[in-house]
């Protein structure tokens, strides 16, 4: 009787980019593999057709990689792999610029979508072919689709834009694909470069509004309002500043312990200083009632800083300094030990620069042994 | 008589104050926080459980082994860094050095021969044999090469190409895409600068208005985005800030309101660090964050500040140390959410490296110099110092 059907370990036979689940494949090779298990018949069944093997291609003989003798960081590539990798070398030894190639770039873009080479040699085609780009779009939108963490293809994204010198699907994708993850980041430049080099502002501070609504945490969209207002009205209205300070305290008052909003709270504040933004330092002492958090305090320390700074006649500068230091000592020991460091430091900076009295002491720990520490003398020197 | 051990910060009883608070707002944001600080609060357990012995180890036989073998084999898991392969090199061979495990001859002179073909007949390296050059793998090249320190690594480099290379990529406006026909971020200064002192072929021109360029991706939140406009993020502000530090204008970045944003990185429960606020820990930037604080420190003090401490940076070291040795040491549970192996590698000894040698009470300087420029860079300038 016949020995029973096997397939030779090792084989493995994939499912072209058409989708298939490999599961189906799997069963139905099993069962078809006493009869054949070459290449040819995986064709037969619409699995993976080597390059190396189809006719289209014979004319062109595929480039193993050249990894030298004693190879390292050697990549147990697929058998898929090695023969896409090794046609595209080949293209590329040969500077082919061919309908075939174009084709070849997609599998190769399949496999290793981080593969900025292949990118770059599919932009070349684009042009030397003269492809539809509005199709290129569609294809590029499914990948960013599928890969939407990845540099290569929002850069592409961005070329055939500027190709096209066409923007109008722009905002909506981006939004689409924020949509799915609202702080990506690769989306959100895109989004910055169409808006910047389009000039197209008008509708994003009420998309942002919405996207805060949604999660009055996303500090990518707090980024974004920071960017439309300085690149339509600025903050230097008096008029607007007031806007976003109410709605930024609106917001800090939903959710207390939300970092993002008090840091732009400060952010937007800097420029005029903190200090003198009238009816502030109330305003925030108020809220230490009900919304405490170590923002709120950290933020007082701020502000209490800036008045010291500017040297402000407004606020008593003894009383700035030990209300600043105070808090520093209550984040350092209790609400903020995590950034005990850094909150020392500051105090003994504050003392310092605004104390009058005793040089401070960098630290109450036992010194490092005697040596040239933090002296510059040893440093390289510069350029 | 040994002292007893303290105990963990992540085991004291109070250290479940610092669980994130939502408010009663729920969102996306603090759902995902609070999932991750679930899991977290499960490796503790099983921590407690499982170990007698409350100090949390390296498990530095097995990360050797881990990356001896990386060095010459990888599955085809890493299909997707087959771009990237001078990385595979520079994260091994840092770790293994940072470990302290020397590189054989024989291994030393194979990436010597396979970086070699990586190099681009018109300068710079690229992510495999036959690729375009590309920024990135020539920063992992040139540092790989350095790390090996042997004549035969040196010579590899084609400086006169190198230099060709990088000229091609700089932009009008100063700054560098990564590749010719690529895109323009702030890891490309950093690319650029690291590779070009190191390999010194710095001309004036090279970096002409470069660091006008980076400082304009410091924002309103303290930190550097990737390009001007874009959210602060932990890799981008590592690379603005250390490029600004080779080129010697990190006087010019607003120190003050960048050390408060990296300080405030730190998350609070976990121990170590997030790359953008509101976003989620993860042990990269232990090294993209964490890393800044020595830069930081030394660019203080070199404005005169005299309130700097004499014994620790910025950031609180145990935490991190916890974090890192119990989150992210077990490659079988993979929440503690790094992009692969390779990552959590350099970045936990880099980390660990800067946390034994302050126990060890070192010269701080070393630090100074290491994320100056990274170790390799010193070592590299003294031998080119000896050589000529």
């Amino acid at each position: 009787s016949l020995p029973p059907p096997t397939i030779p370990a090792g084989t493995r036979l994939e499912p072209t980019t058409f989708g298939v689940m490999s599961s189906f494949y799997e069963v139905l090779v099993k069962c078809l593999g006493h009869l054949t298990s070459n290449s040819i018949n995986c064709y037969l069944m619409c699995l993976f057709f080597y390059f190396r093997d189809r006719k289209e291609w014979a004319d062109l003989e595929p480039v193993p990689q050249d990894d030298g003798p004693n190879p390292v960081v050697k990549i147990a590539y697929s058998e898929k792999f090695t023969d896409v990798f090794d046609m595209f070398r080949a293209l590329l030894k040969n500077d082919e610029k061919s309908e075939r190639a174009f084709a070849l770039t997609a599998e190769a873009i399949d496999l290793n979508a981080a593969n900025y080479t292949v990118w770059h040699y599919r932009r070349v085609l684009l042009q030397a072919l003269d492809k539809d780009l509005r199709e290129e779009m569609n294809y590029v939108t499914a990948i960013i689709e599928d890969q939407p963490k990845n540099y290569q293809v929002w850069h592409h994204r961005r070329m055939v834009v500027e190709w096209l010198n066409d923007p109008s699907e722009e905002l909506q994708f981006v939004a689409e694909i924020l949509s799915q993850d609202a702080k990506n980041y690769h989306a959100w430049q895109h989004r910055q470069w169409v808006m910047q080099e389009y000039k197209l502002w008008d509708g994003e501070l009420e998309y942002v509004e919405e996207l805060l609504e949604e999660d009055v945490r996303n500090n990518s969209a707090w980024n974004q309002r920071h960017f439309v207002i300085n690149h339509t009205s600025g903050y230097s209205d008096s008029s607007i500043l007031d806007r976003e300070v109410q709605y930024t305290l609106k917001q800090i008052k939903k959710a207390p312990h939300n970092e993002s909003a008090w840091n732009y709270l400060n952010g937007i504040l800097q420029d005029g200083g903190l200090s003198s933004y009238p009816g502030l330092l109330e305003q925030v002492t108020e809220l230490q009632d009900t919304c405490s958090s170590p923002y709120l305090t950290a933020f007082l320390v701020d502000l209490y800083e800036d008045a010291l700074e500017t040297n402000s006649s407004s606020y008593d500068q003894q009383e700035m300094l030990s209300k600043a230091l105070e808090l520093c000592k209550f984040l350092a020991e209790e609400k903020d030990t995590i950034r005990r460091e850094y909150w020392n430091y500051l105090s003994r900076s504050l003392q310092n620069t605004y104390g009058s009295g005793d040089p401070v002491s960098a630290s109450s720990d036992p010194p490092p042994p005697p040596s040239s520490s933090q002296q510059p003398d040893m440093e390289p020197s510069d350029p | 008589m040994e002292k007893a051990s303290p105990p963990l910060r992540c085991f004291r009883e109070s250290h479940s104050s610092e669980l994130f608070s939502d408010d009663g707002v729920q969102t996306v944001t603090s759902r995902e926080q609070r999932k991750v600080e679930c899991s977290i609060q499960e490796v503790y357990s099983v921590y407690q459980q499982i170990h007698t012995s409350p100090q949390p180890a390296l498990l530095r036989e097995q990360h050797y082994h881990y990356l001896k073998k990386g060095l010459r084999h990888l599955s085809d898991a890493y299909e997707c860094l087959d771009a990237s392969r001078p990385w595979l090199c520079y994260w091994i061979l840092h770790s293994l050095e940072l470990l302290e495990e020397p590189v054989p001859a024989a291994v030393a002179s194979d990436v010597c021969q396979f970086l070699a073909r990586c190099q681009s007949p018109t300068g710079g390296f690229s992510g495999g044999p036959g690729q375009h050059a590309h920024l990135a793998p020539t920063y992992a090249a040139v540092n790989a090469l350095c790390i090996l320190g042997t004549e035969e690594a040196f010579k590899v480099i084609n400086r006169e190409r190198l230099l060709d290379f990088l000229y091609s990529v700089k932009q009008p406006d100063c700054s560098f895409v990564m590749h010719v026909g690529g895109e323009v971020d702030v890891r490309s200064a950093y690319c650029a600068a690291s590779v070009a002192s190191l390999t010194n072929i710095i001309t004036p021109t090279l970096f002409d208005g470069t660091h006008n360029w980076i400082l304009s991706c410091q924002n309103w939140e303290g930190g550097l985005g990737g390009v001007p406009g874009l959210e602060a993020h932990g890799g981008y502000t590592f690379c603005g800030t250390a490029a600004l530090v080779i080129l010697g204008k990190e006087h010019m970045l607003d120190l003050k309101a960048l050390l408060r944003w990296v300080t405030s990185k730190q998350m609070r429960f976990e121990g170590g660090f997030q790359g953008r606020c509101n976003k989620l820990v993860d042990g990269c930037y232990s090294f993209w964050q964490a890393g800044l604080l020595p830069l930081l420190h030394r660019a203080l003090f070199k404005e005169g500040d005299s309130t700097l401490s004499e014994s620790s940076w910025m950031f609180e070291r145990e935490a991190l140390q916890e974090y890192i040795l119990l989150c992210c040491q077990n490659p079988v549970q993979l929440f503690h959410r790094t992009h692969n192996y390779m990552h959590i590698y350099i970045y936990i000894y880099i980390y660990i490296y800067i946390i034994q040698s302050i126990s060890l009470g070192t010269n701080s300087m070393t630090f100074y110099l290491f994320l100056t420029q990274s170790f390799t860079h010193l070592v590299y300038k003294i031998l080119i110092k000896v050589h000529t």
